[in-house]
C-alpha cells in the first residue's frame, strides 16, 4: 500500500470522486492556489496536468507540491513527450522524495497541437512502458538500467484510456496491456456516449479487469451547444452524440450552461450504476468554479475525511 | 530510398549570392528518383539561377554535371579534373552525398540544393511516403510490418493513443494511424495475439550511440 489518499478510499469501496487542475502559463502560484480552494473539500484527489496540449505552463510537479500544501493529495500527470527516460526517472524519484503518492501516467498530446509547434518531441519510452518503470522502481528497487534505487518510490500508478478511440475492438486489450504493466487506476476519457462506453466496460469485465483496476470514468460538463460541437468535430478521439447536441440546441443560449451541468450531473448518477466502474473524474476545463455544484448535485459530497 | 525536395529557389540565390562560377552536381540514385536532384532537376535549377540572375544584371556561369553517386569517392573524383574551375559547388544529392562531396574537396565551397527528409517508397507516381528512421534494431517482426518508429507520430511502442479515429492519426486527418495498421495487419496475419504483449523499453543505442553510426564488414575489408 502506498500512502494515496485514493488507493485507500478504493481499498475501503468507497466511490470516489477526482478532478483536476491544470496549472497557469506563468510562476504565479496564488493561481494554483485559487483553483485549489474551488476544489477543496470536494474531491479526493486532484489530476496536476503536465503540459496539457503541449502549451507552456507551471509544472506538474511544482503545481502539486502547492496543493499538497493545501492539503490536497495530488495526482502527478506525467507525459512522455517531453522527457527521456533519464529525466523521468528523476522526477519520479523527486516527487516521491516530496511526499506525492500518485502518478498518473500518459504519452501526452503531440506538440504540433501546442505553442510550440517546432519543438522536437522526445517519446524515449511511451505510456506503457512509463508504467512498467514506476512499477520496477517501486517493487522491484530498480532503474530502467538496471541500477538499484536507493529508496524506492512509493506511489499509487495510475493511467488514462479513451474508450472511444478506434480501434474499439482492442481498447479493452489495451487496458490489459497497462494492468499487466501495473496500472492500479484507470481514468477515462470524457464520457457522453454511454452505450459505447457500457460496451467497452463490459470488455473490461469479461477481462476481470476492474477487479484488478480501479475504473474512474471521466466527465466534462458542456458549457455550450458550440462546445459540444467543437469537441465532436475538432478533438480526436472525442465522441458527442446528436442528441445532446440537440438537447442542448433545444434550451435558450443562457440555459445551456446549466443544461450542460445537468447533463453531466445525470451522466455521473448513470455511470455510478455501471458495474465495475468505481469513481468519477470529473474534469471541468477552466470551470473548476462547477466542480463542487456537480458533485453535489450527484450525491457525491461531503467526501470522507483525508 | 532517401528521399529529398529541392529547397526554394530563393534560398539556392542567396547561398550563391556571392559567386559567379559554380557546378550544379546531380546524384543519379535515389535523389533522381524522387525527382529532386537528378539530371533533369539539375538542369531546371541551372536555367532558373541563370535567368534570375541575367534579370539582377549580374551574369552567372553554370556548369552542370551529375554523378552515379555522390557518396562514393570513385564516382566523386570525376569532378576533380574541373572542380577547380569554380568558386562553389551546389550539391543535389542527398545530405550523405553532400557532404562526401565536401570531404573530398576541404576547400572547396560545397552548398546544399537539397532538404532530406527521409526514408521511404514511391506511393504512386509523384508521391513519396515515410517508412523507416534507421533506428538500427528493426522490430517489423513484432508489428505486423508496420514501423512504429517512423509512422506513429509518437513512436509509440504500445500503441494506439487515445487520438487514433477512424483509422488516422490525431496530429493530421490526412495521415493514417500507424496502430491502426498495425492491429489491422496483425489480424490479417492471425497474429492479434502478439498485440497482448507489452514492448519494453527500447534500446535505442543503435541508433544514437553517439555520433555518426559506422558499419564494418570486414570480410569486404581490402586491408
Ligand atoms: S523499426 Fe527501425 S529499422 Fe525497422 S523500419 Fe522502423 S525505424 Fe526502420
Ligand atoms: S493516432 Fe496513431 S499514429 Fe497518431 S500518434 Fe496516436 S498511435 Fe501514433
Amino acid at each position: 500500500m502506498t500512502q494515496s489518499n485514493i488507493e485507500r478510499l478504493l481499498e475501503k469501496g468507497v466511490f470516489v470522486v477526482t478532478s483536476e487542475c491544470g496549472p497557469p502559463k506563468g510562476a504565479d502560484a496564488e493561481a494554483v492556489r485559487k483553483k485549489g480552494s474551488l476544489l477543496k473539500g470536494v474531491v479526493d484527489a486532484v489530476n496536476v496536468t503536465d503540459n496539457q496540449t503541449s502549451v507552456v505552463r507551471m509544472s506538474s510537479f511544482a503545481s502539486c507540491l502547492i496543493l499538497k500544501e493545501m492539503g490536497f493529495d495530488p495526482i502527478l500527470q506525467m507525459v512522455c513527450r517531453d522527457r527521456n527516460r533519464i529525466a523521468i526517472q528523476s522526477d519520479i524519484l523527486g516527487a516521491a522524495a516530496h511526499g506525492i503518492n500518485n502518478i498518473l501516467c500518459l504519452s501526452g498530446d503531440h506538440q504540433s497541437f501546442g505553442d510550440h509547434p517546432g519543438g522536437k518531441n522526445v517519446f524515449d519510452i511511451d505510456s506503457m512502458q512509463l508504467i512498467q518503470t514506476v512499477r520496477t522502481m517501486r517493487d522491484e528497487g530498480r532503474l530502467i538500467g538496471g541500477e538499484e534505487v536507493k529508496g524506492r518510490p512509493n506511489l499509487f500508478i495510475g493511467a488514462a484510456e479513451n474508450p472511444f478511440a478506434d480501434p474499439f475492438e482492442i481498447r479493452a486489450m489495451r487496458l490489459g496491456k497497462k494492468v499487466k504493466a501495473g496500472c492500479q487506476f484507470l481514468q477515462t476519457q470524457c464520457i457522453y456516449n454511454l452505450e459505447k462506453f457500457g460496451k467497452w466496460m463490459e470488455m473490461v469485465r469479461e477481462r476481470g479487469l476492474h477487479e484488478k483496476c480501479a475504473i474512474l470514468a471521466g466527465v466534462t460538463p458542456l458549457k455550450s451547444a458550440g462546445m459540444a460541437r467543437y469537441m465532436k468535430t475538432s478533438v480526436p478521439g472525442m465522441d458527442v452524440p446528436d442528441e445532446l447536441i440537440d438537447r442542448l440546441k433545444g434550451v435558450p443560449k443562457e440555459k445551456q450552461a446549466e443544461e450542460g451541468i445537468k447533463i453531466c450531473v445525470e451522466m455521473i448518477q448513470q455511470l455510478k450504476e455501471v458495474p465495475g466502474v468505481r469513481g468519477v473524474h470529473i474534469m471541468a476545463i477552466e470551470w473548476e468554479e462547477k466542480v463542487a455544484e456537480i458533485a453535489k448535485a450527484a450525491g457525491l459530497s461531503p467526501r470522507p475525511e483525508a | 530510398m532517401i528521399v529529398g525536395n529541392r529547397k526554394p529557389l530563393e534560398e539556392i540565390q542567396e547561398m550563391i549570392k556571392p559567386y559567379k562560377k559554380i557546378l550544379i552536381l546531380g546524384c543519379r540514385e535515389c535523389i533522381t528518383v524522387c525527382a529532386a536532384g537528378g539530371e533533369r532537376e539539375v538542369a531546371v535549377l541551372a536555367s532558373e539561377l541563370k535567368l534570375s540572375r541575367t534579370k539582377e544584371g549580374r551574369e552567372i556561369e553554370i556548369k552542370e554535371f551529375t554523378l552515379e553517386r555522390q557518396c562514393d569517392y570513385e564516382y566523386i573524383d570525376q569532378i576533380k579534373p574541373f572542380v577547380d574551375e569554380y568558386e562553389a559547388v551546389v550539391s543535389m544529392a542527398c545530405g550523405a552525398g553532400i557532404q562526401y562531396t565536401a570531404e573530398r574537396f576541404p576547400q572547396k565551397i560545397v552548398l546544399p540544393a537539397i532538404n532530406t527528409t527521409f526514408l521511404g517508397v514511391t506511393l504512386e507516381q509523384g508521391v513519396w511516403s515515410e517508412r523507416c528512421q534507421g533506428c538500427g534494431d528493426c522490430v517489423l517482426h513484432l508489428t505486423g510490418g508496420i514501423c512504429p518508429v517512423a509512422r506513429c507520430a509518437k513512436s509509440l511502442f504500445n500503441g494506439p493513443c487515445g487520438g487514433s479515429s477512424n483509422g488516422k492519426c490525431e496530429v493530421n486527418k490526412d495521415t493514417d494511424c500507424a496502430w491502426q495498421l498495425i492491429v489491422d495487419r496483425l489480424k490479417t496475419l492471425g497474429q492479434l495475439d502478439r498485440y497482448e504483449d507489452i514492448i519494453p523499453a527500447k534500446d535505442w543505442k543503435p541508433s544514437r550511440e553517439g555520433g555518426p553510426r559506422v558499419r564494418i564488414r570486414e570480410d569486404l575489408r581490402l586491408d
